[in-house]
């Protein structure tokens, strides 16, 4: 199969090792992978801050970038979430009947990164192997948006040497939410800091997740801390242990 | 009759990150809120997953509201004709200033210096005890939590649970200060005996009491209130004058529709598969119950949110405050941080557009948009798309003034949508962001503090510094030179 990545702009800019995970389980699996360097940003930050006619350019840009894509793969599920949730009321809202059908033939064709290799490809064991203590934070938009379930899990059970630790409230917002980290960023923290103590009452040296956003918060917290516990992305963990078979 | 001087409650002193800050200090609070949230949420699951039909009454219930506020004006005036035919009085109250002024007139022509009350919302949104007392008449709350927060001269901080952020012995402390009981104990039968002989002399005393109303029964004109106390029956039942205050959305079409909500309310609310007290009556009855019945219908900023299509959903609430105990901003604020009758989710939705987007301006921005209120609504109201949707509105409102155009997030936000709109601007807004960062990073490769608004981030986190390659470098020089096609592999 033909896949086309969707970075993400904070993933391009912030985390690129998680975009290179990608492509090596992907590659793995065999398929061929393009990346499309006309890409940019799925307007999730400006949607959600309530900058809504200023989301719009943003999302027909994406969607031009892809609307002839076989198959669209997206490490962050709070990307995906935007798009299924939110991208035909966009399109709507500013009138655009043309971009509305796109949308919904494009769509389909989109997929979180563990959400394709289990709903997809039907890939539960990438034959992994990463011999750490791992506990999983489902993020929001992975549960609530995508309804990922244990789809994560799954993947994870079947890592090599992985010994994963459940958390406490797994289901209970890590407190980032994009411009609320900055608006509200008291309750923000307080949230963030139940979220860490969560964290490191499991004992595990690494927190994943399928989203770098709520990495990147619960990290700054952890980083702070000066905890030994790092994060790290899903596709990260996937693209552990024949990396180097890989070249 | 004279001009009423009418009360307002005074809300909406704070934005809400800054009413939040205090509230974070308190920890007592904090530790209460999430105490009580927890064990409400605890036993809403339970007796939720005991139906294997949930979704299906959570549709039902969505539908049936959806369908009553598209016919609102049918169904308002049904229940008008049938309250009429069955002997009730219907009064229309545009806003609060018309809602206090009826009931006080009421009141005045039974010349009614004492009033008992059943918990009701509404009359806080319209600030009636503060109005009444104005006017010489004393409300008596008689719901125990309501009873707490007025002896304690407080505010309500959850709408099922308006003292959930007291705990027992504060309680104790404010019924034994009010109350003048020296010897008062501090377990619950010694509260609920105290609260018990307190109210008991009121109900067989005074004459008039208020109420709200869960449900209005256009079918038959009738009205239904839900309760765990028995204190509402009592106020229902012993007076000779009963004045119900109910929101315009509280119709139903039907009698029978109460079915679904009855199963849906009280599993959200308190985690009880019923409630132990449901009253539903008609008009009045010779020898039964209150000789006279009046019912205020309220606007009150009701009607501009029924014409607001995205948001018109917010009016299909049933108070359950569900989404108060499931909401992560609100277990660590309590709901005084709201600064709002209506706290949680629904309340940052509700509150801004009761008042017309004026006040609680800062509230749809309340919420990480996490989801959870939504998942656990029992009429599906989608809190997360109002509050963008309302967010879209605060933001728009803005940039129609000066300040707004030019403030900082309104620059920072175009700014990057104008990176966003091309490939080229945001790879070359990624290298001049790598020149630009090196003044904020620390020797360990973390950025420990930033300036401006974006400090809120670095008070209680790091930030890993940018690293030197970003994903589409590294794929220009290590995959796009194998490329198969140019065109989609392309190289800038
Ligand atoms: S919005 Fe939904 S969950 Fe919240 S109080 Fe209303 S009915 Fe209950």
């Amino acid at each position: 199969m033909r896949i086309s990545l969707f970075i993400t702009c904070y993933n391009d800019a912030l985390f690129p090792e998680t975009g290179k995970a990608v492509v090596r389980v992907l590659e793995k699996l065999g398929h061929s992978i393009e990346f499309r360097t006309e890409q940019t940003c799925c307007g999730q930050m400006h949607w959600n801050t309530g900058y809504l006619r200023e989301a719009v350019p943003i999302i027909r840009h994406f969607v031009k970038v892809y609307q002839d894509a076989e198959m669209v793969v997206v490490p962050s599920s709070s990307c995906v979430a935007m798009m299924r949730d939110h991208y035909v009321k966009a399109a709507e809202m500013d009138g655009d009947a043309k971009l509305v059908a796109d949308i919904e033939a494009l769509l389909p064709r989109v997929y979180e990164f563990s959400e394709f290799l289990v709903r997809k490809l039907g890939v539960e064991d990438v034959g992994a192997a990463y011999p750490h203590k791992v506990t999983y934070h489902a993020s929001c938009h992975s549960m609530r948006s995508l309804h990922l379930g244990d789809i994560p899990i799954r993947l994870l059970k079947n890592v090599r040497g992985l010994d994963l630790q459940p958390i406490q409230n797994m289901q209970e917002c890590c407190g980032f939410g994009g411009t609320f980290s900055i608006k509200n960023a008291d309750v923000s923290s307080a949230m963030l800091s139940d979220k860490v103590r969560n964290v490191l009452n499991t004992g595990a040296e690494i927190c994943t997740a399928v989203d770098n956003s709520c990495l990147m918060h619960l990290y700054g917290s952890l980083h702070r801390q000066r905890t030994f516990v790092k994060t790290v992305h899903l596709a990260e963990i996937l693209a552990s242990g024949y990396a180097e078979a890989q070249g | 009759m004279s001009e009423v001087p009418v009360q307002h409650t005074q809300w909406n002193a704070l934005d809400f990150p800054d009413a939040a800050k205090v509230l974070l200090e308190d920890s007592q609070t904090r530790k209460n809120v999430q105490h009580a949230t927890n064990v409400i949420q605890g036993k809403r699951n339970k007796v939720v997953a005991e139906l294997p039909d949930w979704e299906d009454l959570r549709e039902a219930g969505a539908r049936v509201k959806a369908h009553t506020l598209r016919h609102l004006d049918y169904y308002l005036t049904k229940f008008e004709e049938n309250c009429v035919r069955a002997g009730g009085h219907v009064h229309w109250a545009s806003d609060a200033a018309e809602a206090n002024r009826i009931i006080l007139g009421l009141l005045r022509r039974h010349e009614a210096r004492e009033v008992i009350k059943i918990k009701t919302m509404t009359s806080e949104e319209i600030g009636l005890n503060a109005t009444l007392e104005a006017n010489g008449i004393r409300p008596i709350e008689t719901d125990l939590a309501e009873l707490i927060i007025q002896l304690g001269k407080d505010r309500p901080s959850h709408f099922v649970v308006p003292a959930l952020h007291k705990n027992r012995q504060q309680v104790r402390e404010i019924f034994q200060r009010e109350m003048h009981l020296p010897e008062l104990g501090d377990k619950p039968e010694d509260l609920a005996t105290a609260a018990r002989t307190y109210l008991r002399e009121k109900y067989l005393r005074i004459k008039v009491a208020i109420s709200g109303g869960n449900f209005l029964l256009a079918d038959t004109g009738g009205m239904c209130i839900v309760e765990s106390e028995g204190n509402g029956r009592m106020c229902l039942t012993l007076p000779d004058v009963l004045i119900s205050i109910v929101g315009i959305e509280k119709v139903i079409p039907s009698f029978r529709d109460l079915d679904i909500f009855l199963q849906t309310l009280p599993r959200s609310a308190t985690g009880e598969r019923m409630n132990p007290y449901n009253s539903t009556w008609t008009g009045v009855h010779p020898g039964d119950g209150p000789k006279e019945f009046h019912v205020v219908l309220l606007d009150n900023g009701r009607s501009p949110i029924l014409a607001d299509k995205e948001a018109r959903q917010t009016l299909q609430c049933i108070r359950c405050a569900a989404c108060l105990n499931v909401c992560p901003v609100y277990h660590q604020t309590g709901g005084h941080a709201y600064e709002s009758v209506y706290a949680g989710p629904i309340g940052a939705i509700l509150t801004p557009q009761l008042h017309s987007m004026e006040e609680g301006r800062s509230l749809p921005y309340a919420s990480s948009l996490c989801g959870a209120c939504y998942e656990v609504c029992p009429v599906k109201i989608n809190i997360p798309e109002v509050l963008i949707h309302l967010r879209g509105k605060v933001v728009r409102e803005d940039q129609a003034t000066l300040a707004g155009k030019f403030s900082l997030w309104n620059i920072g936000m175009q700014a990057a949508a104008f990176l966003f709109k091309d490939a080229g601007r945001l790879s070359m807004a990624e290298h001049m962001g790598l020149v630009g960062q090196k003044a904020l990073v620390s020797k360990n490769g973390f950025i420990e503090w930033m300036p401006g608004m974006l400090s809120g981030w670095t008070q209680t986190r790091d930030l890993k510094a940018m690293p030197a390659q970003s994903f589409r470098d590294w794929w220009a020089k290590e995959k796009a030179p194998h490329a198969k096609s140019a065109d989609d592999g392309g190289v800038r």
